[in-house]
């Protein structure tokens, strides 16, 4: 949950990127890095493995500024992908107030899409958390590779797989282009950012 | 694991005024204090360091995780001190109670002996504040 300090006025968010290995949680990141230098103060940290995959997480603070008389840090966060580092993916969640899902659009994807929002649910249930009522919002990934005639699953088949039940708000994107990258990080923060107003308004009176 | 941890002001200023007492004044470059989930409760510094303590505290609970992750493989239940050597300066890092960590970045001039006794002490006393 966030970290709010009464003293210096400041709120400390975690929002965290999700999705299975390869479907551009990373280049979401960079993205927003890129775009957003100018609210960003400190270098993006990646910890990643010799071949260029996430190992650990990567880490992008944000400032959005001053709600409610609080500075708001928003703290970007994605969890590596790859099936085999479950362990990891835990300790990222850690305290998270937000998620991304990122969701891989290539038809060959569609299982392991499924799956890793599957492993979403079990590792916030090991937490005593709920997906259902944790600030989410889904992002189908990679939509320009239709024009290079790669087979991808239509919105319909990835709204009706991921977000049946969830129907949280979604958008088709390509994080490599930066089509609706920004769309799904603004998202993602109103929605955070309003499920701790509440939590604002009662640290005010301390 | 949920934090549900929320700090008052007179609180802070507790932590603050112990951290500065017992290490800040015994020559100690920057002190933070941090959730698991990485999150920055508390930093000061003796006014020369210009560290990145938002990205520091994202690795260090991270770090923190994965050490206990191998002390559990090894059937222990967690290392509770870890520390880091530098050419120039090095990072201890110390358990606070079950939820908080302490990041001490000190330079050769610290005495590593002396500075552990000091950690012990402010722990202890910052363990009475909460």
């Amino acid at each position: 949950m966030a970290l709010i300090n009464p003293k210096k006025k400041e709120v400390q968010v975690k929002i965290v990127y999700y999705g299975p290995g390869r479907g551009g949680k990373t280049t979401n990141l960079e993205y927003i890095n890129k775009k957003f230098k100018s609210r960003i103060k400190s270098e993006m940290v990646t910890v990643k493995t010799y071949n260029d995959r996430t190992l650990f997480f990567d880490f992008l603070p944000f400032d959005i500024g001053v709600i409610k008389g609080h500075t708001i840090k928003v703290q970007f966060y994605t969890v590596p992908g790859q099936v085999k580092y479950n362990a990891t993916r835990k300790l990222v969640l850690r305290g998270v107030d937000g998620i991304v899902f990122v969701a891989d659009s290539m038809e060959l994807r569609r299982e392991m899409n499924i799956r890793s929002l599957q492993n979403l649910e079990e590792n916030l249930g090991s937490m005593n958390k709920n997906l259902n009522k944790i600030p989410l919002v889904l992002q189908y990934n990679k939509r320009d590779l239709a024009k290079e005639g790669i087979p991808l699953l239509s919105i319909e088949t990835m709204e009706e797989d991921l977000n049946k039940t969830l129907n949280a708000p979604s958008f088709p994107a390509s994080a490599v282009v930066g089509d609706n990258v920004a769309e799904t990080m603004k998202k993602i923060i109103s929605l955070t950012v309003s499920s701790l107003k509440k939590k604002l308004d009662v640290g005010e009176e301390k | 694991m949920e934090f549900a941890l929320d700090f008052t002001k007179k609180q802070l200023e507790s932590i603050e005024s112990i951290l500065e007492d017992e290490l800040i004044d015994i020559g100690v470059q920057c002190v933070v204090l941090i959730d698991l989930a990485g999150n920055v409760i508390v930093n000061l510094d003796n006014g020369e360091s210009d560290h990145d303590v938002y990205s520091l505290a994202a690795l260090a609970a991270a770090n923190f995780g994965a050490v206990n992750a191998m002390a559990n493989i090894i059937g222990e239940q967690e290392f509770s001190l870890l520390f880091h050597k530098g050419d120039k300066d090095s990072i201890h890092f110390s358990k606070v109670g079950d939820d908080l960590l302490l990041l001490t970045i000190f330079g050769k001039e610290v005495s590593l002996g002396f500075l552990r006794l000091k950690i012990a002490e402010a722990i202890k006393n910052i363990q009475a504040t909460l």
